[in-house]
């Protein structure tokens, strides 16, 4: 059977309770979730002896600007056995901002989470260490979101003082 | 290298290290732990790269490394212009092999806008990145036994490169950093006498790199660093999302040329190098047979290398030729729309990876149907193999983490975007 | 410093032998690459057998601040960054040169953004600036050139009674 039609039909098999919307684009399938349902199913999706997703490729987020359901995290994932790549959707909302980590799933999870934290200020549940990535520790604003201006705050990076 | 004390160091980064993980203890009762700096300004650290350690003597128990000295900030950059104006930028990634990431990126492009370069577009494109992937493999095998020690082998390796950095000069019009990709083909055709070139330098390409190799290959020195340092099992690599030669290195077998076919790789034949030990001297040979291999690809490429047109002829979607710009009317509204405008792919999403020397580059882009993309993530190799430097020197002396970063090959502008 | 304090007057004894210093200082100018990102491949690319800056004097590429004249500052420089590149040229030892190195260090360059420092003459002071993106290893020994060229025009008595600099203390980021 197709791969693209065997997943879906697994998780419904395996995990009746969650709800979730397939959709394909460009020859590419996407799954949207509730954001309580991803550590079960990328865990699922991980052991399962027949689709093993055993790398994963990325983690990111989507800052949409709109009042409900501002931020989307995405996730990549990737079957060496199958050799076929899938894309996982969550969307958080600004009010209460965090997410389940997968780093106990996938230890590459780690720092791809803290960028995202660093980056949105999504912060993600029982994370081992969550700090910020690229940014100096001090620094209060989170750049890629929308009403971030793409020069800067003028004054939230100091330089050190010239003397000739 | 300096040693630091605990009030210069940040408070969170302080506590980070402390509690690190380690399942590595030591026998000593005095218990003289030392917090050592290896500052973002190294010789050896492959560019801005600051890894603190927590040491025992000289042993390493624990280690924290820390990005950001070079985040240029790129994925906002990129929402605020055009598809066309962001090529680029995309050179200045990993900047060892900047034609590998113009081909990443327009790939991604095209395949959200639904486009197709021809066929001899697609070709050249092979053999530039190709060429690419040789240059960087040149540079990361010189750092590496320049870091070890043997400095002659940087400059032999230099020299060889600086013949490639030639035949881009002819092809693209820069030497380094030359943007020559374009959505929908290349810029301009490959000229005859560059493809000459291209046929002296592989044919003499072989001996002088096995020139290079056999001062060290058979080094009882080289080999008594390199063996047995940073070793990395298969199940854990897959676990820390390393790929490229990192990978390969370790007794994976995942190659993007094969797994998922872009381009023509379909239709050349070529093999995997794979080593199973899992150490530095593993990774290093993993890249010396990759640059003997992709000789062998642009070899078979200049055979079957087809006529045609460099770049598609669609208006809307592509930038028209020069000279028709100057003639004709439709083509002049055409170029200003697109360039102050941009294209404007259809809204949807995509993500695109191709085969880096370093790893697995991948564009992950979101459109809304602008001309500016809503959203524009890289997912970058670098980035990920570095997260894997705390699991590999753990145990080690000092000046085994300069030997496995240099084995690592990370390059910061990828890392740090 | 030293000998210089002494050469006040100026006669025929001392302008040689401010002549004598001045060419020994600008014949063998050893830098200290700060190298960041993309233009330090074409700093290492001037070090090759193809461009060798060796011919010039600039044998050693110290990457030690103790033991080196001049600093090229190669590559973008963000705000982080700015404080250890700060502390490495208050670690070079009078006198010194800089020069800066490509685009991005002369003005920020094609990056417009949130982390980039448009320009390093805001903390630093200047003395030759380098275009290009990044700049051919052949302008790079052009800039060589022009700082062999203003040592050379520079006197003994231009470095008496220099005040020394204090050294803040600067704290690591």
């Amino acid at each position: 059977m197709d791969i693209k039609e065997l997943i879906p039909q697994k998780i419904k098999e395996n995990l009746q309770a969650i709800n979730f919307e397939p959709s394909e684009y460009r020859d590419e399938l996407t799954l949207y979730f509730d954001k309580k349902d991803i550590f079960e199913v990328c865990k699922f999706l991980k052991n399962d002896p027949d689709l093993e997703f055993l790398l994963c490729e990325d983690i990111t987020a989507i800052d949409w600007a709109r009042r409900k359901n501002r931020f989307t995290v995405v996730y990549h994932i990737f079957s060496l056995k199958n050799k076929f790549r899938l894309r996982l959707k969550a969307d958080v909302d600004e009010e209460e901002c965090s997410i389940d980590t997968v780093s106990d799933i996938w230890r590459t999870a780690n720092w791809q989470e803290r960028e995202v934290f660093d980056m949105y200020g999504i912060s993600f549940n029982h994370h081992p260490d969550l700090r910020r990535m690229y940014m100096p520790e001090d620094f209060e604003y989170h750049p890629l979101r929308k009403d971030f201006p793409l020069m800067g705050i003028p004054g939230s990076l100091p330089l050190p003082k010239k003397e000739e | 290298m300096e040693k630091a004390n605990k009030e210069d160091v940040n408070p969170q980064i302080l506590e980070a290290l402390l509690n690190a993980k380690t399942d590595f203890t030591v026998e000593d009762a005095l218990e003289n732990e030392m917090i050592l700096n290896m500052g973002p300004q190294h010789p050896a650290t492959h560019g801005v790269l600051r890894v603190l350690l927590r040491l025992d003597g000289e042993t390493i128990i624990a280690s924290v490394p820390e990005l950001g000295y070079l985040h240029r900030g790129y994925e906002k950059m990129a929402e605020n212009m055009s598809y066309h104006e962001f090529i680029p930028h995309t050179d200045r990634l990993d900047y060892l092999a900047p034609l590998s990431n113009n081909v990443a990126w327009v790939l991604a492009v095209e395949k959200l806008t639904g486009i197709e370069a021809p066929p001899r577009a697609q070709y050249i494109r092979m053999m530039v990145a190709e060429l690419a992937r040789v240059a960087s493999h040149l540079v990361a095998i010189g750092a590496l036994a320049m870091d070890v020690g043997a400095l002659t082998v940087f400059l032999w390796t230099l020299r060889e490169r600086e013949k490639i950095l030639d035949i881009w000069d002819i092809i693209c019009g820069a030497r380094f950093t030359n943007s020559y990709t374009r959505i929908g083909g290349v810029a301009n055709d490959a000229q005859p006498e560059a493809l000459a070139k291209v046929k002296w330098f592989i044919d003499q390409f072989e001996e002088n790199l096995d020139e290079a190799e056999r001062l060290i290959n058979t080094n009882r020195i080289f080999i008594e660093r390199l063996e047995g340092a940073g070793v990395i099992s298969k199940e854990d690599a897959i676990d820390y999302g390393l790929t490229g030669p990192s990978l390969r290195g370790s007794g994976v077998e995942f190659d993007l040329r094969r797994a998922t076919p872009y381009l023509f790789y379909n239709d050349i034949d070529f093999k995997i190098p794979v080593y199973t030990e899992g150490d530095s001297l593993a990774r290093y040979f993993v890249r010396v047979d990759e640059a003997r291999e992709s000789i062998k690809i642009v070899r078979q490429v200049l055979d079957k290398m087809p006529e045609g047109e460099t770049i598609l002829n669609q208006p809307k979607k592509v930038l028209p030729h020069k000279t028709e710009i100057y003639s004709k009317m439709e083509e002049l509204i055409h170029d200003f729309m697109i360039v102050n405008f941009g294209i404007h792919p259809p809204v949807g999403e995509v993500y695109s990876a191709i085969e880096n020397p370093k790893g697995e580059l991948g564009f992950y882009l979101v459109s809304k149907g602008e001309g500016r993309p809503w959203k524009c993530k890289i997912r970058s190799p670098s980035f990920i193999n570095l997260q894997s430097l705390p699991h590999l020197i753990k145990g080690h002396m000092i000046s085994d983490v300069v030997a496995i970063i240099g084995s690592l090959d990370p390059v910061m502008g990828e890392a740090d975007k | 410093m030293g000998l210089e304090s002494r050469l006040t007057s100026e006669n025929f004894f001392t302008t040689k032998i401010d002549a004598l210093i001045e060419w020994s200082r600008k014949n063998s100018v050893w830098p200290m690459p700060m190298g960041i990102s993309c233009c330090a491949i074409e700093m290492m690319a001037v070090g090759d057998p193809k461009y060798d800056i060796a011919r010039f004097g600039s044998e050693v590429m110290r990457f030690t601040p103790r033991q080196s004249d001049m600093m090229i500052v190669a590559g973008t420089v963000t705000y982080k960054m700015s404080y250890v590149v700060r502390k490495i040229y208050d670690q070079m030892p009078d006198p010194k040169w800089v020069i800066a190195m490509g685009a991005c260090t002369s003005s920020g360059g094609m990056y417009r953004s949130y982390n980039v420092v448009q320009g390093i003459d805001q903390f630093l002071p200047v003395d030759v600036y380098l275009a290009g993106c990044p700049p051919r290893p052949d302008n790079l020994l052009n800039a060589l050139i022009q700082i062999q060229e203003k040592i050379g025009r520079t006197k003994a008595k231009d470095f008496r009674d220099r005040p020394l600099p204090e050294l803040q203390v600067i704290q690591n980021n």
